[in-house]
């Protein structure tokens, strides 16, 4: 069989997904040793929907994401160190240590956030598309968001906003299939989340999200009709987070099976299986990959540890801009 | 120097800031073709076309957050909530958002956000439209409040918010949009975080801001006529809060009544009055008074609104009782 893609941008996309995997399994560990603390929300399981999707965006697009965001940031460029020291409550994190897990930040990256209020995100994505074309840029406004947000208002609101004013954002609901540990056919009379575009007369799609090409391939066209002008798109992207929601999570909500189902269709050994059959990769290929992003993982670690923490009486600095006197 | 209304100002700040910054626009609920709930963006729509002066859906929350959005992208957003009651659905975006995104990105974001609503009682709307909520808002870190109380305020504050490079929320007392003053149209941005001390006396410090001023002034004319002379403290902003002003005030009357059209329990009367007791409690000569809005939702019949309401009569009564009590 032809590989649709070339081998570079393939083990481009693998070693992604790969590094956010390696990056979570780390984080987790780190929270059982008391480094990390606070809520946090793993992505594993997901991964091909942030590293898919964040081919398709400009450096100059910008991203808002939810408090699981860690996919998003890495695929986003965001040096895992940031990331790792920022989980750590780092001065040396991409927030200083004042967000944490939930809270990634990056402006030179134009990643904003990192929201932790279901649903917060959409209205200030929509507000970001408008300053782009108030201002004239043919940027995307990439809107990450759960399935649990679309049971919230700010969800209904943004698509009507941004279908009325014709605003280049990027809705892209990561349907997980569960809000918290309620399942969407227990919060949603109709669980099909793309039908709710129709009511904002807005265009939208569905994507396999364990599939990365076909995330990457759903991305690409979604953002280029919403670059061109065409006003915004919903994406629906379907996956499944293998872990619980958050480390207060006792899972009694699914059963070991559903997680296991899911498993069999894991991004990572899908797309691993499909680029040794294009004969991408052979395992010392894999090997070396494993052993570079764990240097990577290692490597994040450190810059965290080695992190200064901020010091105290900088408490109520950048509550306020800080103005020359 | 011209005299004008309360919302002449306002509307010739927002005309003044649309045409010397390219980044300004206004949006809300009716700001365009309906000319603003309250008559106040009248003719800005025909003047700066409908992408600078864009009417909303009746969305509070989205079309807040999309003032923030809009602000981290570079522009100037003047957003107007018909009032302060429908603003608390705008509550997860202004307190989650506006006023974290700075501090929680380690000083990364900026909001320069403007976003002005109508506030307060006295025109018997009842309990969905008239409340005083500018005290809840000044309780949250990371934005700010002002509360002008003249026509020259109205112009200031606003011109003053724009300026500012944090979300800055401007409470417009309602029954203040008809009221007159004098304004310099030339003038630029007032100082946000400074009272103004709008009446000399010796007597008694009251303690205001916004929609109450006028009956503080009622009340400072009637208790001149007893020869007791009243300071009366315009506080304009309720965060940041000009304590000195307020101390100083006191250190020289020695005595404080604070009016505030909020409720009294929780209030930002009953911040002052903390304020005082910190920073002035060896100046007073008696406990400080507080004359707030009675403890129910505003009440529709005029009676009973006017009842309801801080009033002239009731300063001056608080005034006596504690001259009285003087010995």
């Amino acid at each position: 069989m032809t590989a649709p893609i070339d081998r570079d941008h393939a083990l481009a996309l693998l070693r992604q997904m790969v590094l956010i995997r390696r990056f979570e399994e780390k984080a987790g560990e780190l929270y059982t040793r008391g480094k990390i603390r606070g809520f946090l929300h793993l992505y594993i399981g997901e991964e091909a929907v942030a590293v898919g999707a964040m081919q398709a965006f400009t450096a100059d697009d910008a991203i808002v994401a939810t408090y699981r965001e860690h996919g998003q940031a890495l695929a986003r460029g965001i040096p895992a160190g940031a990331l790792m020291a920022e989980m750590y409550g780092k001065a040396n994190g991409c927030s200083r240590g004042r967000g944490g897990s939930m809270h990634f930040f990056d402006v030179s990256r134009r990643f904003y956030g990192g929201h932790a209020i279901v649903g917060g995100g959409l209205p200030v994505a929509v507000g970001l598309a408008l300053a782009d074309t108030l201002q004239a840029r043919r940027r995307v406004t990439a809107c990450f968001f759960g399935d649990g947000a679309v049971a919230e208002g700010e969800f209904h609101e943004s698509l009507n906003l941004a279908a009325l004013w014709r605003l280049p954002v990027l809705f892209l609901c990561e349907n997980n299939l569960y809000a918290m540990g309620t399942a969407l056919a227990r919060h949603q009379s109709q669980t099909d989340v793309r039908l709710k575009a129709q009511a904002y007369a807005m265009p939208a799609d569905v994507a396999d999200g364990m599939d990365v090409l076909a995330v990457e391939a759903a991305v690409r066209g979604a953002a280029e009709q919403v670059r061109g002008g065409a006003g915004p798109f919903l994406l629906e992207l379907r996956t499944y987070r293998y872990r619980a929601h958050s480390t207060a999570d006792p899972e009694l909500y699914r059963g070991k099976d559903e997680v296991e189902q899911w498993k069999a269709r894991d991004p990572i050994a899908l797309f691993t299986a499909r680029l040794r059959e294009w004969g991408f990769v052979a395992d010392p290929d894999l090997a070396a990959l494993e052993t570079s992003v764990a240097a990577d993982v290692d490597a994040a670690v450190a810059v965290a540890e080695a992190g200064p923490w901020e010091p105290v009486e900088d408490l109520t600095k950048d509550v306020y801009t800080q103005v020359a006197s | 120097m011209k005299k004008m209304t309360y919302r002449e100002a306002v509307r010739g700040a927002l005309r003044d800031a649309l045409r010397g910054d390219p980044r300004v626009f206004l949006m809300g609920e009716d700001v365009g073709r309906y000319g603003g709930a309250f008559a106040v963006s009248h003719g800005l729509l025909g003047e700066f076309g409908p992408e600078r002066v864009r009417d909303t859906p009746l969305s509070e929350n989205t079309f807040v957050g999309a003032g923030i959005g809009a602000a981290l992208g570079g522009m100037r957003p003047i957003v107007e909530v018909m009032t302060v009651n429908f603003s608390l659905l705008a509550l997860d975006q202004i307190v989650n958002n506006a006023a974290t995104l700075r501090h929680m990105s380690g000083g990364q974001l900026s909001v320069p956000l403007v976003v002005r609503m109508a506030t307060g009682g006295g025109r018997q709307l009842a309990a969905q439209h008239s409340h005083s909520l500018e005290g809840w808002y000044a309780h949250i870190p990371g934005i700010k409040v002002v509360t002008p109380a003249t026509p020259a305020d109205a112009r200031g504050l606003l011109l003053a918010a724009l300026a500012d490079p944090d979300p800055v929320f401007v409470f417009e007392h309602a029954t203040l949009y008809p009221s007159e003053g004098e304004v310099d149209e030339s003038a630029g941005p007032a100082a946000i975080g400074r009272a103004a001390v709008r009446r000399v006396g010796d007597a008694v410090t009251l303690v205001t801001y916004g929609g109450s001023l006028p009956k503080v002034f009622q009340a400072a004319d009637r208790l001149a006529v007893d020869g007791i002379e009243a300071e009366v403290v315009d506080l304009r902003s309720l965060r940041p809060l000009d304590t000195p002003t307020i101390l100083a005030s006191v250190a020289k009357t020695h005595r404080a009544v604070i009016v505030d059209e909020g409720w009294r329990t929780g209030s930002f009367a009953a911040e002052v009055s903390a304020r005082i007791m910190e920073g002035g409690f060896y100046d007073l000569d008696g406990p400080v008074a507080r004359v707030c809005s009675a403890e129910v939702p505003m009440p529709y019949a005029k009676h009973m609104e006017d009842a309801a309401l801080p009033q002239a009569a009731a300063i001056v009564a608080t005034v006596q009782e504690m001259l009285r009590r003087r010995g």
